[in-house]
């Protein structure tokens, strides 16, 4: 499955009690977000980078999934230091960069990448069907917890009828070229592709109606909160309130 | 409910998909205490199409349903009627949505107002009697056809419907396993069996009359089975 790729493993994440997790994960976020200064910025892509090691996944996907948001940051660089007014830095022909857009650049750079990071490496070492869980355990409304569960769900069913599709063609020997029969089946396939994951979801709901689905989503399976999962949540509180601190009393100054 | 009422009964069924082809025309249909029946008819007949309508996952645009002795038109009644009966889906990936086996498993008497222990046990009872328990924690839709089969099969019995519409059950199970399918599926004590099946021998083995559909209408099968 290719979204739960970390979903398994045997490091201290893994282990952690997902609820603990999401509620690190969330204001872990929600702070970093909020930081203006440097050292702050720095310090918190530092612990985001350890959580990442102590969650030991593999690196190769790790890395690949870094690097693609990045090109997104990237895309960033191209415009915010030179529509940023302040003072001139450097010309790119008629273009003027600014200090203060680079400086702004670079906050982007830091706070996003430290954020995927620790997302990564909180979220992703449970799975989705755990993380739908622990929400509404958190008492997250239930019609939202099913919202994220459905979606994630179908997203399967449209990989599945995607994967099917594609194994279809290929043992009738298509090869993608770049010619009108290649464009007419890529395009007969997306079409299709939506039709038939539409009516799977289809079925699959009349299916959960014939079993009395009346909107409830059932909780069998229930957390224990061990004591390294507090000491966890208690230690992760700890840094979110310094790096609030790092912030808060540069701000008084 | 009076003793004697059918448990399934279909008046006047007018059903199409599109409004050129009719699938079903003025079908008439009833299914007593007691009975157990195949029903047959080729590739497109409109079988699946029947159950589907019984369970009023889909509407027919004339015609009355009634199940358990009570006139089904709107949703609520028919949320009454699936409580009683139980469908097989033709295909399993249709039927199976959780993360793990035993919870699909038991999805369906948690939604029937089982509490989670008794749901749970239900569940594993269920898996047990099929021969899959080991399946328990597994995901449903990394299993292998004929696994999913029985799965959806569990799902559907754990509910203890009064009576079962098996859609192909057997289709995709290799001779071992559908046998103990059919055993489970005889000692299964339910009022009354629809059995779509395109294998004779699961049709003589749970059935003792059949009924065929073909050009859109359902009627006795005269050279029925054994
Ligand atoms: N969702 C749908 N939309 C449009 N037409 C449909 C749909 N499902 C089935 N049909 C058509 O309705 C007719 C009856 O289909 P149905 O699935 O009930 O047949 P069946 O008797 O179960 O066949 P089989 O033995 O192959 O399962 C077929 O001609 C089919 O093409
Ligand atoms: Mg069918």
């Amino acid at each position: 499955m290719t979204c739960e790729a970390f979903a398994s493993g045997s490091s201290f994440l893994h282990k952690a009690d997902p609820r603990v997790k999401v509620l690190c994960a969330f204001f872990y976020s929600l702070v970093v977000a909020c930081l203006t200064i440097m050292p702050a910025q720095l310090a918190s892509l530092l612990i985001s980078l350890l959580l990442l090691a102590s969650a030991r996944m593999p690196l190769a996907i790790v890395v690949k999934r870094i690097a693609l948001i990045n090109i997104f940051v990237m895309a960033l660089w191209l415009v915010i230091p030179f529509s940023t007014p302040g003072r001139v830095l450097f010309h790119a022909g008629p273009l003027e960069a600014s200090v203060q857009g680079i400086y702004t650049s670079l906050a982007i750079t830091l706070k996003c990448n430290a954020i995927v990071m620790a997302n990564m490496a909180l979220l992703s070492t449970s799975s989705m069907f755990l993380l739908a869980h622990s929400l509404a355990h958190l008492r997250v409304p239930s019609k939202l917890v099913q919202l994220f569960f459905f979606t994630w769900r179908y997203l399967h069913v449209l990989e599945d009828e995607h994967r099917r599709m594609m194994q279809a063609i290929k043992i009738r020997g298509f090869i993608p070229r770049t010619d009108i029969l290649t464009y007419r089946t890529y395009a007969y396939l997306v079409g299709l592709l939506f039709v038939r994951a539409y009516e799977r979801g289809d079925r699959v709901y009349k299916a959960m109606l014939c079993r009395g689905f009346n909107g409830t989503f059932w909780l069998l399976h229930h957390f224990h909160l061990h004591g390294r999962d507090v000491a966890f949540g208690l230690g992760m509180g700890g840094i979110i309130m310094a790096l609030a601190g790092i912030e808060w009393s540069y701000l008084i100054r | 409910m009076v003793l004697s009422d059918p448990l399934i009964e279909l008046n006047d069924i007018d059903f199409s998909y599109s409004s050129e082809a009719p699938v079903l025309r003025g079908v008439n249909f009833c299914l007593q205490d007691g009975a157990r029946v195949a029903l047959k008819g080729g590739n497109g007949a409109g079988k699946t199409t029947l159950f589907h309508l019984i369970l009023g996952l889909i509407t027919p645009s004339a015609g009355s349903i009634a199940v358990m002795g009570r006139r089904c038109s709107r949703e609520e009644d028919f949320v009454h009627a699936r409580r009683h009966v139980g469908l097989v889906f033709q295909d399993p990936d249709d039927q199976l949505f959780c993360p793990t086996v035993v919870e699909d498993v038991a999805f369906g008497p948690l939604n029937m107002g089982l509490r989670s222990a008794e749901a749970l046990e239900r569940a594993e009872d269920t898996l047990d009697a099929l021969g899959i328990y080991h399946l328990r924690d597994r995901v449903p839709y990394r299993l292998s056809g004929g696994e999913k089969r029985l799965v959806s099969v569990a799902t559907v019995l754990a509910m203890k419907p009064d009576v079962l519409l098996l859609d192909e059950p057997t289709a995709g199970l290799d001779q071992s396993v559908a046998d103990r399918l059919i055993q489970v599926i005889r000692s299964y004590p339910c009022k009354g069996l629809l059995l779509i099946s395109h294998d004779p021998g699961i049709s003589s083995a749970l059935t003792n009359r059949a009924f065929i559909l073909k050009n859109h209408n359902i009627e006795e099968d005269s050279g029925s089975p054994e």
